[in-house]
């Protein structure tokens, strides 16, 4: 007995060593990151990137917050996205599904098969693409952040399928007692239902605050730029810099390493400062998506 | 109720008045999706164009099957759908394999708090977007700064030019992956093995069943369904890089054309064609060839589950 609890507690040591290092590779990366924004410039020419700084600077975040950089306009545009985009995605998908969900109406099911089809096939990128920016002019515009995302059918069935849990009774009750179709979805089923409403707002809320693509496809005034596309743009202009000495006018307007480095810090920071309280709701609904009632 | 009578010649409009609120509610999502996902369908037709951005759909020109002809010509499409099955088809075992490995072991952690610690932060990277995920790999792989030329250096190897190597992405970008997702697949089968009873275990280790044994014999097969399933929505976007999140093969490896041979899908092909140079007809039809394949696929996967496990099927 006494060595079966002695092997025991050595394969729990394994065990928690290789969860830690594994840890630490999920980690670490964040910390490198933070710690060359937080670093001298000198000691990054010098010495290179580290773990621990070795020279501390917030020059870099005062580079950022106190000049006219385009990161705090950026950071406004992708904080006014996520929050229009997230609250308008929640409303439109939730009454989409809320209807799919009820037995009174009749088509329902022609158009869950509409929203399945979109999971199966789609017409790709070039057509919607047109569509954008041709049919709806929707090109350099801040709507065009927001609109293509509006309904998406993945979160349209979990919601259909958490709304179908809920009691005909209740519904039913509210009916008798004279509350419209729609009065009862607001008043009833959405509180009824927000831990399903907000797990999707959480998952549309970090889709929105890390969509580079739609920016770096539609947007072409540095007016609409998102913090995504931001990065994205300052790595690539590095990237294409290295290659060519020619532009070194360029060069000199890009922000130095620690800048850099302290933007992107600043696109992870709400995600990180949230996680602790998303991360419940994040667990819950991951849940929700995997398993099929 | 009135006049029920009246509208019955015409069950559409009389059943659309009847649910007038549901489907008032119902509306602007179905326009959404029509608008947004059907519209483009009829788009196809551009593969089929030589499409001029002025003339639009309509008034383009029709050249048959020309833009699959030079698509299919040349090699780019055979490595880069090449790419794109590999990848995906190593990311999908190594993802949820070890994901499943990852959950098992977190449930045997006897000490709760910690179990909970390691669930977090292994499901802390799916939270951040490729972008970041760039300039973290970045401050390890830059030539003269990045962290591990530095390890190297201080073991007195030379430094790599990891962004010019075509040779170490076909791992960096399974790594990253497995970083980015593993946690995400890791927190559902952990819910699966909580929703497992409990009396399975006691049975099999009053049976003096190893914990191993356990493992292999009840765990995994309870998870099945799960695994099915998740497995299933992945094989549907089996065409599309890295699973329809594509952005890991355009950012990681910073458009470094020479890297192209080991980091170029399908997406990232589109992308460049439409966006770079400009070409219409053949990025679309690009896109046609993606589309129908990921249809097939999910097709053939779906048949397969089904023959395996009727209730874990889509359809």
């Amino acid at each position: 007995m006494k060595s079966k609890s002695n092997s025991n507690s050595i394969a729990n040591i394994m065990l928690n060593t290789g969860f830690i290092v594994y840890s630490a590779i999920c980690i670490i990366p964040l910390f490198v990151v933070l710690s060359i924004s937080l670093s001298q410039e000198q000691s990054i020419f010098q010495t290179g990137y580290s773990i621990i700084p070795k020279a501390l600077s917030l020059k870099a975040y005062e580079y950022i917050l106190m000049g006219n950089s385009p990161i705090l306009h950026a950071y406004l545009v992708t904080i006014l996205v996520t929050i229009l985009g997230t609250l308008l995605h929640l409303m439109i998908s939730s009454m989409f599904a809320y209807t799919l969900s009820r037995n009174e109406v009749k088509y329902r099911n022609i158009v869950s098969f509409l929203v399945v089809f979109c999971l199966l096939f789609n017409g790709g990128l070039v057509p919607w693409y047109i569509l954008l920016s041709k049919y709806l002019h929707m090109k350099d515009t801040f709507l065009v952040l927001i609109f293509p995302y509006l309904v998406s059918s993945v979160n349209v069935l979990i919601m259909r399928n958490f709304f179908k849990g809920i009691p005909d009774e209740i519904i039913e009750s509210a009916r008798i007692d004279g509350s419209g179709e729609f009065n009862s979805f607001v008043k009833l089923v959405v509180p009824l239902s927000t831990p399903v409403l907000a797990t999707i707002a959480l998952f549309v809320g970090v889709f929105y605050w890390n969509d580079w693509f739609t920016a770096a496809i539609f947007v072409e005034n540095n007016k609409l730029y998102t913090l995504q596309f931001l990065l994205q743009s300052i790595m690539n202009n590095i990237a294409y810099l290295q290659g060519n000495a020619l532009v070194e006018d360029v060069a000199a307007n890009l922000p130095d390493e620690s800048a850099r480095m302290a933007t992107c810090v600043l696109a992870v920071g709400p995600i990180i400062i949230a996680y602790p309280y998303l991360q419940r709701y994040f667990v819950k609904g991951l849940t929700l998506g995997a398993v099929k009632s | 109720m009135q006049g029920v009578k009246a509208r019955r010649t015409i069950p559409v409009i009389s059943e659309l008045i009847r649910n007038k609120t549901f489907y008032l509610m119902m509306l602007p999502g179905l326009l959404f999706i029509i608008i947004m996902y059907y519209l483009p369908m009829i788009g196809i037709v551009i593969a089929f164009q030589q499409f001029n951005p002025f003339k639009g759909i309509s008034g383009s020109e029709w050249i048959g099957f020309d833009n699959f002809k030079f698509l299919f010509q040349s090699d780019t499409i055979l490595h880069v759908t090449f790419n794109t099955i590999v990848y995906n088809l190593v990311f999908l075992v190594t993802g949820i394999g070890l994901a499943l490995i990852f959950a098992i072991l977190i449930n045997h952690i006897g000490n709760r708090l910690l179990a909970g610690a390691y669930k977090s932060i292994l499901l802390l990277p799916y939270l951040l977007s490729w972008v970041v995920a760039e300039y973290l790999l970045f401050s390890f792989l830059s030539m003269d700064k990045g962290i591990l030329n530095q390890l190297l250096h201080a073991l007195g190897f030379d430094p790599i030019q990891w962004y010019s190597e075509p040779f170490y992405w076909r791992f960096i970008l399974p790594a990253a992956y497995i970083w980015k997702n593993v946690g995400y697949f890791a927190v559902i089968f952990a819910a699966g093995i909580a929703s497992i009873s409990s009396e399975y275990y006691e049975a099999a280790e009053l049976d003096g069943a190893t914990k191993f044994q356990q493992a292999i014999r009840i765990t995994i097969p309870m998870l099945t369904p799960i695994t099915l399933t998740l497995v299933l929505l992945q094989a549907g976007k089996m065409f599309y890089g890295a699973f329809g999140d594509w952005g890991m093969f355009f950012n990681l490896p910073m458009e470094s054309g020479v890297l192209y041979g080991a980091t170029d899908v399908i997406d990232t092909y589109i992308y460049r064609s439409l966006k770079q140079m400009g070409d219409f007809g053949m990025s679309s039809a690009a896109g046609l060839y993606q589309s129908c394949v990921g249809f097939v696929l999910v097709l053939i996967s779906n048949a397969i589950i089904r023959m395996y496990d009727r209730d874990s099927a889509l359809f």
